[in-house]
């Protein structure tokens, strides 16, 4: 059983490579997790995860409440109050969990909020412009002038469904939760990220807006840029189709294969992958 | 987060340089000599001397306020110099090309060029170092519009009924203990006249500066728009950084009569003090404003300075559908103590008033809003607006709110809202995951937090004062 697991693991690798034969960089791994321990208020919540994704690829990341799956976003991304205890993780090589939170942004890291937070009486637009220009500042790369700026932001807007006096409206302030998910979806397509962690942005969403959300994912799909899309629900996956899906319980990776195991979730839910309670949690 | 932004607040005070400038400055001490010699030096009538002699006696009855949420050490007032002028300044220039370049380089150090070619067009600026008006520039081009902008005690020479007819008519010696104290010691300040029916054809500005050891700065505006005119006005205020306090209490009177509008603005950066709260200007200020019939008033203030400020700019609204608004944006940081609000007197049938404060705290400062809107039983159908916003930096600063409501009219209305809220550390944590750096993200949300305010500075100075809070906020996290 396991062993047929992993070669289909391999074919999907395969084919992933077969899509795009000539850049050599899919050689490499973009992210790489290894044996990452980390706790939140000194409980422990990541109990040695591991993870390879490579350039271009989609990993789907389910599982049970509590098992550790925005976790792994805020713990990637740097968060404050989110410790790591040991283990590893790069992206493109670098050491991710020795730099500053804006440093990981800029060095391509993107995570899209469950719950986007509203900064009042700061527009859209000059959020974006700040976010990009210090983004290109980062690369060496000159701020683009407002004019410039303006016509690729009225662009993302379109991608993704809203309108374009939206840029002018506090960072989601008043904005409705499937206007918010939109937002954060409008600002990966602006930074242009290496690896971008969707953080159950199918969550309050009704399918006609989980649509609009996945076509702007679907659209930013390419060789280069890796997704985790981390979800409770197997139906957003219906939209945005993975290369791989992992079931993350008690903060390991318990089982991974292709889309179908997404389906099989559904149907039987995760109580049948749950690891066996460990000593700890049993004197909790 | 604490700490970081702890790290952020020390940094340095620009404007704290001190000038070399040789002046002749008075000893320390107040007695009714001190005024005769004031009063002397400036060449006043006699008329003037009684007034400030009066004022002095007043003022020796009366006991300084204690009802602020501000504490410091009594104030020696004995150990004040109530006088300070440049030397160079004894006769005084007559142009430009007559002022010590040492005062304009001092003034270009901070980003006022009073060479006229220099500056930004449209403005014109009076300079007032210590205790005298230094130079005033655009003079000729307001002249043609029938605009009189000049320092005070020129205006004293030039145009004594206006200035005896107005002259503590909207503040009365009696007033407050500081407005008293200015009263009898006041020095310099700027004076505008507006004629009937004109639109002033630029932005008029003042610019304070005190440079001397112990010296105290009392300087007095007064700001008359005769009927259906229009001006706005602005001004800024830096300081030396220094170890001891010093004391600024200045009188501001503006008459708006009937159909006139003013428009007034303050960008006050003074010496702050250092981070264990040394030194810093104790700035006790009375601005307040008149509106005759269908007059407006606007007063907006960005207020990032001073070790201990104690101002509530106000609108007297006397005549029927007169408007008074007050537009409000205090920082403090380190320890700061900011008491400062604003008071709306509606008398008249139909006046209305609108109060937009934002207060932002950090470091281990106090910041409170005093507000007073009273609806006295004239004021029939009077509608006031207050909307009072904190934001909290950090986790040992405070925010204070006192409004105070006194409606003896039945069909008035007055409505308050107050918020407080904190940077968060999911804004911040949003904005650094999208790559900004986080003094930059404090200050772009302390900016957006401010924005209903700074929309209604006139468009330079809106910049500046973005830049200037973006300074305050410099290094408040990282």
């Amino acid at each position: 059983m396991k062993q047929a697991n992993f070669s289909k693991l391999a074919l999907k690798a395969l084919l992933v490579r077969l899509r795009n034969p000539l850049n050599m960089s899919n050689e490499n791994t973009l992210l790489s997790i290894k044996d990452l321990h980390a706790s939140v208020e000194e409980k422990n919540i990541l109990k040695g995860l591991n993870l390879d994704i490579k350039p271009g690829e989609v990993h789907a990341i389910m599982g049970p409440n509590g098992a550790g799956k925005s976790t792994t976003g805020y713990v990637l991304s740097g968060r404050d109050g989110y410790e790591v205890d040991s283990g590893s993780a790069t992206l493109d090589g670098e050491d991710l969990l020795e730099m500053e939170v804006e440093d990981r942004a800029r060095a391509g890291l993107f995570l899209a909020f469950q719950y986007p937070v509203e900064i009042p009486g700061v527009s859209n637009l000059e959020f974006l412009k700040v976010a990009v220009d210090a983004q290109r500042e980062a690369r060496g790369e000159e701020a683009l002038t407002s004019a410039e700026f303006l016509k690729i932001a009225k662009e993302a807007c379109k991608q993704v469904n809203l309108p374009v006096s939206f840029l002018k409206r506090g960072v989601n302030e008043g904005f409705s939760g499937g206007e918010k998910k939109r937002n954060e979806i409008m600002q990966m397509i602006l930074l242009q990220p290496k690896l971008c962690i969707l953080d159950e942005t199918d969550s309050g969403l009704d399918i006609d807006a989980m649509q609009v959300v996945a076509n702007g994912v679907n659209s930013q799909r390419s060789p280069e840029r890796s997704f985790i899309v981390v979800t409770h629900y197997q139906r957003l996956l219906d939209y945005i189709k993975p290369d791989f899906v992992h079931v993350l319980a008690d903060g390991k990776i318990v089982k991974s294969g292709d889309a179908s195991l997404a389906k099989e979730l559904e149907a039987q839910g995760y109580s049948w992958l749950q690891a066996e309670p460990t000593e700890d949690e049993l004197e909790d | 987060m604490t700490e970081q932004i702890d790290k952020a607040l020390a940094r340095e005070y620009e404007a704290g340089f001190v000038s070399a400038v040789e002046s002749e400055t008075f000893e320390p001490g107040l007695d009714e000599d001190v005024i005769r010699r004031i009063s002397e030096v400036k060449g006043e009538p006699e008329w003037m001397l009684e007034w400030r002699l009066n004022a002095f006696r007043v003022w020796q009855e009366m006991e300084e306020p204690d009802w602020a949420h501000v504490s410091y050490p009594k104030i020696d007032y004995q150990a004040v110099s109530y006088y300070s002028a440049p030397k160079s300044m004894k006769d005084k220039p007559k142009s430009l090309d007559e002022v010590d370049p040492e005062l304009l380089r001092t003034y270009e150090k901070l980003g006022i060029p009073l060479v006229e070619q220099q500056m930004l067009a449209g403005v014109a600026v009076d300079a007032v170092f210590d205790s005298v008006s230094v130079v005033t520039t655009f003079r000729e081009k307001l002249e043609e519009a029938g605009v009189i902008f000049c320092p005070i005690s020129e205006a004293l020479h030039k145009y004594p009924d206006l200035v005896k007819k107005y002259i503590g008519s909207v503040v009365p010696t009696k007033d407050n203990y500081f407005a008293a104290l200015n009263c009898a010691v006041f020095t310099d300040g700027s004076f505008v006249y507006i004629p009937k029916g004109t639109r002033c054809p630029m932005e008029l500005s003042t610019y304070f500066r005190i440079n001397e050891q112990n010296t105290g700065q009392f300087e007095r505006t007064l700001i008359i728009a005769d009927e259906g005119s229009y001006v706005s006005y602005l001004e800024g205020c830096t300081a030396p950084q220094r170890d001891e306090n010093q004391l600024h209490a200045a009188v501001v009177e503006l008459v708006a009569l009937d159909d006139a509008e003013i428009k007034y603005s303050t960008v006050q950066n003074w010496y702050p003090g250092d981070e264990e709260g040394k030194g810093g200007i104790y700035n006790f200020v009375t601005k307040r404003g008149v509106c005759h019939t269908n007059a407006k008033i606007s007063w907006t203030q960005v207020e990032t300075g001073s070790a201990v400020t104690w101002k509530y700019p106000s609108c007297v609204l006397k005549g029927d559908n007169s408007v008074g608004e007050f537009y409000s944006v205090a920082l403090t940081r380190g320890r700061q103590q900011a008491d400062t609000g604003t008071k709306m007197i509606h008398i008249g049938k139909n006046t209305k008033s609108t109060i937009i404060s934002k207060g932002i705290s950090a470091g281990k400062s106090n910041n409170s809003y005093r507000g007073l809107v009273r609806m006295n039983p004239g004021a029939e159908g009077a509608r006031n607006f207050t909307q009072c916003d904190s934001l909290l930096i950090g986790d040992q600063c405070g925010a204070h709110t006192f409004p105070y409501v006194e409606s003896r009219n039945p069909s008035a209305i007055v409505e308050h809202e107050a918020t407080t809220s904190k940077v968060s550390d999911d804004q911040m944590f949003l904005c650094r995951q999208r790559g900004v750096d986080p003094e930059k993200a404090v200050s772009m949300i302390v900016n957006g937090f401010c924005k209903e305010v700074f929309k209604e500075l006139p468009m330079e100075f809106a910049v500046e004062a973005g830049k200037l809070l973006e300074i305050s906020l410099e290094g408040s996290v990282g």
